[in-house]
């Protein structure tokens, strides 16, 4: 019998956390398993559906390559912006070391 | 009193603005605290504001259409130097640089901004108890939800603390509430509403709107936010046609459609009260009654809205909320390297329903299920689109229930995903075709709660579809 947990298995559901940089304790991922497969398994009717004739729809609006004139104006403050970072060092972003060890 | 009352009041001089906002403060004072619908106040900065409406006015010079008139934001409007939580822990106390387009236009029409308003985190839910600032609760009934994910924006206008808020709605999070809270939640055509400093839901849905003690009010506040704008790529650059004179232009001639899928018949969306859908075709027999037509309107497609905007809402948001990783602004939680100070602060940062919501969206975007899921349900929007357009050939306007169901008790949804989205099914429909749609008060169940209609207009509708708002709301006068 296919159960209905089994729409999206506990390995997948650890591998999107991990995708997304979530980190999921064994509990939430036993719950988010559950979860994630009854809003899967509503969207059961949507999967079954032939719409191969029908265009996808990304967008409601018929915009495509909106353009303002090339003209300098005012952007928002550097400093005001970095001013706002968790970490910053010479205007830039400061962020943990990221390959190997710390220099 | 009326929005539209007091910035009369102000602009002739008979009321000074910070007069009305002390008696707003006040309510404010008194009732917030058992409400949470306020997560900022920004008293200050609004005391200021006023004082500067009462000089201009002295001075013989006009602040505007809102002079003087308290409104709420919802907390992901940014205002520049005030904090902007959208609910979340993430974002710490980051306080944006800049103004949202709204905030700009609001502080020019002369409109005293007061503060910001509680939300589900990141607009993510239908009862605004997602946010990481508690709960926010139903002046109607406290044990109740005020509805989400506006709920602050709605509950603040229904207990009266201020006469006009905004919300945002990606799904039914301004019409819902409004519905629940028995006041006026407008969605206005995607793109009539600048989203510049609107934090990003799920961008293709989302769009800003007004609530409003009532149809009148929520046009004057429509008016001065809509109309295009360069800084949104996905402005509508169309020229935004007034709708304060719709309001009372009445609905003479005017063919109108009930959506049968919206309402409690068999083949429809399931789960509708039929109280509510009692009170729906009510109001279709009171247009009727004011010379409208009325016939039953056909959205086959209605039956999968649910499942389409569940698989793109969150692949959109998935995408979207990539950019919370702790470097550039928010909180951050620190670890050795960077990778794990990211996993660190979205783990330590995000709620669970935001958890969630990123996980199915990048689960529908992965390779192997984007085809099944994703794609699909944006073939699912075409169609969805096309049977709306084919029903706009015989109706100018559609009338449906807002919501399945009258305002539920705090915590009863909670534990069970699913039974919280279904709150969307009669909203959803607007969101993902980019029509304008609104939730107009229309009495009170039996147990005494609002209950709200809604109206669907085809993009940029948006005058006739207050003029069908007008008329309802006149019909229970």
């Amino acid at each position: 019998m296919q159960l209905m947990s089994e729409r999206i298995t506990r390995d997948e559901v650890a591998h999107v956390a991990d995708l997304a940089r979530l980190a999921l304790s064994s509990d939430e991922l036993d719950r988010f398993t559950t979860q994630l497969s009854d809003v899967l398994e509503h969207a059961a009717d949507v999967e079954a559906l032939d719409l191969s004739d029908v265009e996808p729809m990304a967008h409601p609006l018929p915009l495509v390559n909106v353009l303002r004139p090339d003209a300098i104006v005012r952007s928002v403050d550097r400093d005001a912006v970095l001013a706002e970072a968790p970490d910053v060092e010479e205007d830039q972003f400061r962020v943990p070391t990221i390959l190997g060890d710390q220099p | 009193m009326r929005a539209t009352e007091l910035a009369e009041a102000v602009r002739s001089g008979e009321r000074s603005a910070t007069e009305v906002l002390d008696e707003y403060l006040e309510r404010i004072e008194k009732r917030n605290a058992e409400l949470n619908a306020f997560v900022h106040l920004d008293e200050d900065r609004a005391r200021a504001r006023a004082a500067a409406i009462d000089e201009t006015v002295a001075a013989g010079q006009d602040p505007g259409p809102l002079a003087g008139v308290p409104v709420a934001l919802k907390d992901n409007m940014c205002r520049a130097g005030e904090p902007t939580t959208c609910g979340s822990r993430i974002l710490g106390d980051w306080r944006p640089p800049f103004d949202a387009t709204v905030t700009s236009r609001l502080s020019a029409a002369g409109a005293v901004i007061v503060g910001k308003t509680n939300m589900d985190e990141f607009a993510m839910g239908s009862s605004t108890e997602n946010s990481a600032y508690g709960p926010t609760r139903n002046p109607h009934d406290i044990s109740r939800v005020p509805g989400g994910s506006s709920g602050g924006s709605a509950a603040s206008v229904a207990a009266d603390l201020v006469p006009l808020a905004l919300g945002s709605d990606t799904g039914g999070s301004i019409r819902q509430p409004a519905a629940f809270c028995g006041v006026v939640g407008v969605k206005p055509t995607y793109g009539a509403v600048s989203r510049y400093g609107l934090v990003a839901f799920a961008s293709s849905l989302d769009q800003i709107g007004p609530l409003a003690a009532n149809v009148a009010d929520s046009a004057l506040c429509l008016d001065v936010i809509a109309g295009h704008d360069p800084l949104d790529s996905t402005s509508v650059p169309d020229h935004f046609v007034p709708v304060s004179p719709a309001v009372d232009a009445g609905v003479e001639g005017m063919r109108i459609g009930f959506v049968s899928q919206l309402g409690s018949g068999s083949d429809g969306v399931g789960g509708i009260d039929p109280e509510i859908d009692a009170a729906a075709k009510r109001a279709a027999t009171a247009l009727e009654e004011a010379g409208a037509t009325v016939g039953e309107a056909s959205i086959p497609a209605s039956v999968y809205g649910l499942s389409a905007y569940y698989l793109i809402a969150p692949a959109e948001a998935s995408s979207n909320l990539a950019r919370y990783d702790g470097v550039r602004y928010g909180a951050r939680v620190d670890a050795k390297t960077t990778a794990e100070m990211m996993v660190a602060t979205r783990t330590a940062g995000f709620g669970d329903e935001v958890k969630r919501r990123i996980m199915l969206g990048t689960y529908a975007l992965s390779a192997g299920y984007y085809d099944a899921y994703y794609d699909k349900a944006q073939r699912v929007r075409t169609l969805m689109a096309r049977e709306f357009a084919s029903a706009y050939e015989s109706f100018d306007v559609l009338i449906s229930p807002t919501a399945p169901t009258a305002a539920f008790k705090l915590g009863e949804r909670t534990a069970d995903p699913m039974t919280m989205y279904v709150n969307d099914v009669c909203t959803i429909p607007a969101n993902l075709t980019g029509d304008p749609a609104m939730s107009v008060p229309f009495g009170n169940n039996s147990a005494g709660l609002p209950i709200g209609v809604q109206v669907i207009a085809p993009a940029l509708g948006e005058f006739d579809m207050f003029r069908v708002a007008g008329a309802i709301e006149e019909a229970l006068r």
